[in-house]
């Protein structure tokens, strides 16, 4: 099956209906079987239970840059083949990616304070996370200024794929920046390698919670086909009214 | 280009004759410059340290303030709809337009800076630093600009979500500039490392800009 023959609207929402159960419940599953791991994974020598947040806070991390990348793929598919469904896909992805980005923020602050004894350190890695955050509201914030949603689409599209440009180059700066002004950084990954009790809990983790945004993000499409059809009904109903 | 020319000329007649407002962007600089020593106080060793800072974050409002107007008026009277079917492409009409804009708008902030610089208590060596990264980067601020004036231009409340748009993606422009500045009076890297850095963001800008702007102008138009 190509991707075109999911152009149509009405297929798409019957192929979508069949499979949301079906993908709603593999997320329900790989959660079930993620906790269970973390559940059994060992504290961390110096870090005690607090390691656990790790277990939120990185997939969520690695689903906040996701959220951009599916959104710059719809923004190509907008543009370029003006695919009917690419711009429906782009403003489902962008609340949901900039939720993952919030909730990395928060976990980070909330592992931080006990660790660094701070919510917030203007560290490299939290300020262009941060970035990311304010360019995700900046897109919605476009999507709810224009009123016509084609229109929107467009030019969302062409604001995520200059983003898309330039988040490398904002991470570099960051970089740049932090390496100047604070030069011994408080985050140290490069410790020991990470060891198969903490690393496959995590792994489950990162899946489920992709499964968690691929089940969200074909919801809130098939929604937004749903928000646009009444839009237009009562578009077409406000003209057939009578008096005009 | 002959056209393009005219556009040029023609834009910047406009820009500096009466309602050009192309002075009022030095004013709101030097009033944000006056504004900060009544925020930290009058201390002069400190304003010395924060002083390229101050002047870059000055500029930088400055510039985001008057890119709503970069292609608004156009759009009201509709120029721009000429511009968009003209026979020149869209892309280095938009780019001509925003070169005009620089030459109005933040070229005064370049030449205004040294003298505010004095102000804050700036040695030569270190006004010398900042005028040449202001001169260097304010393209880049107003070609990064260019594009969201281009996705706001149709909008009835453009004006307030073009600093939200713009502003994330004029961080790395701030960042290098603060940064040479810094290094030619501190350290620790050489001037040059962040100054060529501060280039390649601009002519990066100056090829960017005009593409996605055209882009965006004619997805507004449809």
């Amino acid at each position: 099956m190509a991707l075109i023959d999911l152009a149509n609207p009405t297929r798409f929402l019957s192929l979508s209906g069949r499979a949301l159960p079906w993908l709603a419940a593999a997320t329900a599953l790989a959660f079930a079987y993620g906790f269970w791991l973390t559940a059994g994974a060992p504290d961390d020598y110096q870090q005690g239970a607090t390691v656990k947040i790790m277990f939120i806070h990185v997939p969520s991390a690695w689903l906040a840059m996701f959220g951009w990348m599916v959104m710059s793929i719809a923004a190509l598919g907008t543009l370029v083949w003006r695919h009917p469904l690419a711009d429906m896909a782009a403003k489902a992805a962008a609340p949901i990616g900039a939720t993952f980005t919030l909730i990395c923020l928060i976990t980070g602050s909330l592992w931080g304070r006990p660790m660094w004894g701070t919510y917030w350190v203007w560290d490299a890695r939290l300020t262009s996370v941060f970035v990311l955050f304010l360019m995700y509201l900046g897109v919605i914030a476009l999507w709810r200024t224009v009123d016509d949603p084609t229109r929107a689409g467009r030019a969302a599209a062409i604001l995520t794929l200059v983003g898309a440009i330039n988040i490398p180059i904002i991470k570099f700066s960051v970089d740049w920046w932090n390496t100047l002004h604070q030069p011994a950084s408080v985050v140290k990954m490069s410790g020991p390698a990470i060891h198969p009790t903490i690393l496959l809990p995590l792994l489950a983790m990162a899946a489920a919670f992709t499964l968690l945004f691929i089940t969200l993000h074909v919801a809130a499409m098939r929604n937004e086909i749903l928000k646009r059809r009444v839009r237009s009904m009562h578009m077409m109903q406000a003209e057939a009214a009578p008096g005009r | 280009m002959n056209g393009l020319g005219a556009l040029f000329l023609r834009d910047i007649r406009i820009a500096i004759r009466i309602g050009g407002g192309a002075m009022i962007g030095v004013l709101f600089f030097m009033s944000v410059v006056t504004l900060m020593p009544f925020a930290i106080g009058p201390d002069l060793a400190l304003l010395t340290r924060i002083g390229p800072a101050i002047l870059w974050l000055g500029a930088l409002l400055a510039s985001l303030l008057a890119l709503d107007r970069l292609l608004a008026a156009d759009q009201e009277d509709g120029s721009l709809d000429l511009l968009t079917m003209g026979p020149a492409p869209l892309e280095l009409s938009v780019g001509v337009k925003a070169l005009a804009h620089w030459l109005t708008t933040a070229l005064p902030l370049v030449i205004a800076s040294p003298v505010l610089a004095l102000f804050l208590n700036l040695d030569l060596l270190a006004t010398a630093a900042v005028t040449a990264t202001l001169l260097v980067g304010t393209p880049a601020l107003t070609f990064i600009g260019l594009i969201g004036a281009a996705l706001t231009v149709t909008l009835r409340r453009g004006g307030l979500l073009l600093p939200v748009l713009i502003l994330p993606l004029a961080i790395p422009v701030l960042i290098f500039g603060v940064a040479a500045s810094n290094a030619a009076v501190v350290g620790p890297v050489t001037f040059g490392t962040p100054f060529t850095i501060l280039c390649a963001l601009t002519l990066m800008s100056l090829v960017v800009g005009p593409f996605a702007a055209a882009a965006a102008l004619r997805a507004g138009q449809e």
